[in-house]
């Protein structure tokens, strides 16, 4: 059964120094709030794993959080680059960064891998391109029926998931719907797992193309309203185009940057959870 | 007749390539914005599909990323990442994808990953891969959008992120790759398409106003023109009102037209 704990207790209980952690959220529902806290918790050396970095690793690798980034697209969706990404590739700053970098269909497959307790996934990809010479977990397996040659890429199976949901109901049942992203798989291939909830309801009602995960498939719950914001839940917030647009000029430059994070992560506390019927 | 920019006419010459009823994978920036416009225009029923599982997206405003939630509540059907990736794009399914490209050679194998010989370190650092190795691979065929320059159009890439014909003439088929490759490259001053014998990229048309002076002098390598070269036909009326439009509804601090030199990257998602 999952434990309804505070944002910061269920990241103190799961995410340690030289982890592997997944924060996933495919554009939407992006765990925010809960890797803000790992910043303000001071955790190091982790390896950070997710298919689109986005502005959360942006934050977490600027702050000096990450030893290695496994991922398959880091831009700024829409702007451009992820600045202190590419501060830390390029220049080391502030810490080298080591990268296993894969498409986006590989790390899908390597996350159902990890989910499913298999060894590794099988797809058409990678062939012909750099990526399959540059990056370890990459292989040409041959079909034992058809003799097709087709790529094998390795399981992900991360120490911690983090995910963010729209709702979880009192037993700690997580429900998510609109955009679902890899999520499921993620959680499922973790040993630990974190989901912060927009709130906490008494039952959870049926919505659309909605996920559940019981509540003894996840480890924590964490109410974060607001928590994936500048990224959104569906229903409950918009996302944040402009915040997007204008975290090109903040993280441009390492002064800045980390002037914002200052004033707005490390001086900020995480959100009051929300209970039941509270308006 | 309106005036019109060099990326108004790139766009809407992507649009136009676009038929009714397509299912197109489209990645966001400069493709997003040609496959929205053929919606509005002369394409009401093309299928949009974003990567974020998103399937028949009918967005009433331009999303800034693959992942907007008007995408998820104007689909026809949303799915996982997962399964957008090996049930629909892996087997085939989808007619087209558009793809942007930071770098791109004669043979049309695209670049959105490291700028510089050294994987480890890159003079720039690009986004990577996202969707476009498989897009590349798998879609029945690749429409390519980028503005044309000595940057990005070179003898060699730095990096093969998606392949287009490999090293030429069937080197699809040796991959083994399913889908029949990118079809044509769409720029700012015109379009090229494959050699039949070579698969060598060759100008095959120019916009009003450019010469095939122009294109060569902005291609890194020795661009051969065809015999048939097309003078492609200006922006109409409706095409343009119908593309600004769209663009109004984009967030202020849209960097399309600055002059960032890799913003193209963007288009690579």
């Amino acid at each position: 059964m999952a434990e309804i704990v505070s944002l910061a207790e269920a990241i103190a209980a799961t995410v340690h120094d030289g982890d592997t952690v997944a924060m996933e959220g495919f554009t939407h529902l992006i765990p925010h709030a809960a890797g803000h806290e790992v910043i303000r918790q001071g955790r190091r050396d982790l390896t950070l794993v997710r298919m689109t970095p986005d502005i959360i690793y942006d934050q977490m690798i600027g702050t000096g959080c990450a030893r290695k980034l496994v991922f398959s697209w880091a831009g700024n969706p829409g702007v451009g680059s992820l600045h202190r990404f590419r501060d830390a590739v390029e220049r080391g700053w502030p810490a080298p960064l080591e990268l296993e970098e894969h498409s986006h269909a590989g790390m899908a497959n390597r996350y159902a891998a990890g989910a499913s307790g298999l060894p590794f996934a099988i797809l058409r990809g990678y062939r012909g391109t750099s990526l399959a010479s540059q990056t370890a977990g990459v292989a040409e397996v041959t079909c034992p029926f058809t003799g097709e040659r087709l790529t094998a890429v390795s399981a992900l199976r991360p120490d911690v998931a983090v995910i963010h949901a729209q709702r979880a109901d009192r037993r700690g049942n997580v429900q998510y719907w609109g955009i679902t992203g890899v999520q499921k798989e993620c959680v499922l291939a973790a040993s630990r797992s974190v989901a912060t909830v927009e709130e906490i309801v008494g039952e959870l009602d049926q919505r659309p193309g909605a996920v559940v995960l019981p509540s003894w498939a996840v480890s924590y719950v964490a109410a974060a309203p607001g928590g994936a914001h500048p990224s959104y839940a569906l229903g409950y917030s918009a996302r944040d185009n402009d915040f997007y647009v204008a975290w090109d000029a903040i993280s441009r430059d390492r002064t800045a940057f980390a002037a914002w994070m200052d004033e707005h992560i490390y001086a900020a506390r995480p959100p009051r959870p929300r209970t039941p019927g509270e308006a | 007749m309106n005036s019109y920019t060099a990326d108004e006419m790139m766009t809407v010459t992507a649009a136009r390539a676009l038929r009714d009823w397509m299912t197109c994978f489209v990645g966001i920036g400069l493709p997003s914005e040609a496959a929205n416009l053929a919606r509005a225009t002369h394409a009401p029923n093309l299928v949009l599909i974003y990567e974020s599982g998103t399937i028949g997206a009918r967005p009433g405003a331009l999303p800034l990323s693959i992942g907007d939630g008007m995408l998820a509540e104007t689909a026809e059907s949303v799915v996982s990442v997962p399964e957008i990736f090996n049930y629909w794009l892996q087997p085939g399914r989808i007619d087209v994808g558009f793809l942007g490209a930071a770098q791109l050679d004669k043979f049309g194998n695209i670049n959105t990953t490291v700028i510089g010989s050294d994987y480890a370190r890159p003079r720039v650092r690009l986004p990577g891969a996202g969707g476009a190795p498989e897009i590349a691979a798998a879609c029945r065929e690749v429409i390519v959008v980028l503005r044309q320059s000595l940057r990005a159009f070179v003898e060699q890439v730095d990096f093969v992120t998606s392949v287009g014909f490999g090293d030429g003439k069937e080197g699809r088929q040796r991959l083994g790759l399913t889908g029949a490759g990118p079809r044509r490259i769409i720029t700012d001053l015109g379009v090229l398409q494959p050699d039949q014998d070579t698969c060598e990229f060759v100008l095959t048309g120019i916009y009003p106003g450019t010469s095939v002076a122009d294109v060569k002098d902005r291609t890194g390598w020795d661009l051969r023109v065809s015999a048939d070269l097309a003078m492609l036909s200006p922006p109409s009326d409706p095409e343009l009102a119908a593309l600004r439009g769209l663009l109004a509804t984009m967030p202020a601090g849209d960097s399309r037209g600055s002059s960032r030199p890799i913003s193209t990257a963007k288009g690579a998602v």
